[in-house]
């Protein structure tokens, strides 16, 4: 761990030295115990004498950072003429995040050029949620991690806690199939977004899962009333924030269906139908797209159990269409295309 | 509130400018008889329907989706059909998986020249909504 903050605090400092780049993003220290957020760092705020040791790497760097980055090259169609120059950004990138890079850069909303990928092993992040129910409800005031992957935590109220990794990973790193950035190798063809002049910082990764649906394969085979059940609980906690829209990654529409005015598709406010129609389209929209990085989850203040959801989408478009988002710009996104051979068992035959 | 044996369903068919609607019109002028419950709404092609009507059309009290285009390879745009074939089907499953019946929203193909296909079709598709009764799901109480 701490080696890998080292080297990503030492490639930040060349990349700036070398002119390289504009802006550096990566994780720093947050303002409560088991969080890590964000970093922007931008090359006026950097002195050459700088050891940009407020870059840190550990086990809380949960945040999709690729979310920015749509944002950050984003024009107005308007002033295009007169268009300034996109900016120049290196990116600490995991393996979920590299992933989330990888579709923008299909839809062209990231241009390659632009950007320094710094890849990072991951070892799986932790759930402070998880963390949160272990200590039934209790504040951490402190917390230690050994490299033997125990947390030790001390709440407010001076209770301690040893806790193992492995228990308060979040569900998305547990069945995390691609933990390592992946770098292609001498004989591999196509094209990978990890390129000869990007990163790949070395270092302890997770195992990678298995890839299997098991949750949703069992959720399929509960009855009908009970799927609909378990899908308006989860739905009626929803307080139509959109945060999970904003965290999302690859949601990166200038106006998002469930905004617009002319034409108001759906309502705004938290009346059960709306919100559950948001849900749907909004997974829906993700078909082809979702990485199953949580970012939806981890940002729901209301704790809404998205990933059963998300992660259907995601079993069917592998099944379905043979496709997953990885690490290769090569195959065209599922939706954009089609097969002649397609299933067509939905079919309606009079 | 009307009496449940008298319930008829709601159906709304969104039929593709050039093979459904024209298959719909030569049921039509072959006098076929089929089921008066279907609104059809005429759209350029299947591929114009956006997940999100169907949806929409549920919660505003719809109690049975159909969309019908051109065969597949038939499309008028060439390839409008294929590409609402992926997004219907991962739309459907993605309906039934949440537990709104699959009977609810439909997908078929009719031609021009299927005026038969598309009676029996719409004939199926009452019967299939009229066996899962009336819509409970989705709908907006107002």
């Amino acid at each position: 761990m701490e080696s890998i903050e080292k080297k990503i605090r030492e490639i930040a400092k060349d990349l700036f030295a070398g002119g390289k780049i504009d802006l550096f993003i990566g994780y720093e220290r947050g303002t409560v115990p088991l969080m890590s957020r964000p970093s922007f760092i931008h090359l006026k705020e950097v002195k050459p004498e700088d050891s940009l040791d407020r870059l840190v790497w550990n086990s809380f760097c949960a945040n999709n950072l690729a979310v920015f980055l749509p944002k950050l090259f984003e024009r107005d169609p308007l002033s295009r003429k007169k268009e300034e120059a996109k900016p120049r950004i290196g990116i600490v990138v995991k393996g979920c995040d590299l992933r989330s890079i990888a579709a923008l850069m299909k839809e062209k909303q990231v241009p390659r050029d632009n950007v320094v990928l710094v890849g990072v092993p991951c070892r799986g992040m932790i759930d402070r949620r998880k963390v949160e129910d272990m200590l039934s409800g209790e504040e951490v005031a402190d917390y230690r991690e050994s490299a033997a992957g125990v947390l030790s935590v001390t709440t407010r109220k001076g209770r301690k806690e040893s806790l193992k990794r492995e228990d308060i990973l979040q569900e998305a790193c547990l069945e995390c199939r691609y933990p390592v950035p992946e770098k292609k190798s001498a004989g591999q063809d196509g094209k990978y977004v990890l390129e000869a002049n990007d990163y790949l910082v070395e270092g302890v990764a997770r195992k990678p899962g298995n890839g299997g649906y098991g949750r949703i394969s069992e959720f399929e085979s509960r009855s009908p009333e009970e799927r609909w059940e378990y899908f308006k609980k989860e739905i009626a906690k929803c307080i139509r924030c959109n945060a999970c829209r904003q965290a999302c990654p690859t949601c990166y529409c200038k106006e998002c269906f469930a905004e617009q005015t002319d034409l108001r598709w759906i309502g705004v406010s938290t009346e059960l139908t709306d919100a559950m129609i948001f849900h749907l389209i909004r997974i829906f929209h993700q078909a082809g797209r979702c990485v199953e990085c949580d970012a939806c989850y981890r940002a729901c203040p209301m704790g809404v159990d998205l990933r059963t959801f998300t992660r259907k989408m995601v079993k069917d478009v592998d099944e379905l269409f043979g496709y997953l988002p990885d690490f290769s710009l090569e195959e065209i996104p599922p939706i954009s295309t089609f097969k002649e051979d397609d299933r067509e068992t939905f079919i309606t035959e009079p | 509130m009307e009496k449940k044996s008298n319930w008829e369903p709601k159906i709304v068919a969104f039929l593709c400018n050039w093979c459904s609607y024209a298959g719909a019109d030569l049921a039509g002028v072959s006098r076929l008889q089929y089921g008066a419950n279907v609104r059809v709404i005429r759209v350029p092609c299947s591929s114009r329907i956006n997940p999100l009507y169907l949806v929409r059309a549920l919660q505003n009290g719809i109690d049975g989706v159909l969309v019908s285009g051109c065969h597949p390879g038939d499309c008028h745009y060439i390839s409008g059909n294929f590409v609402a074939r992926r997004k219907f089907s991962l739309m459907k499953n993605f309906l039934t998986y949440v537990g709104v019946e699959p009977e609810r929203i439909q997908f078929s193909w009719v031609s021009a020249s299927e005026g038969n296909r598309f009676a029996a079709l719409i004939n199926k598709v009452i019967a299939d909504v009229k066996k899962v009764g009336p819509a409970k799901k989705l709908v907006k109480d107002c």
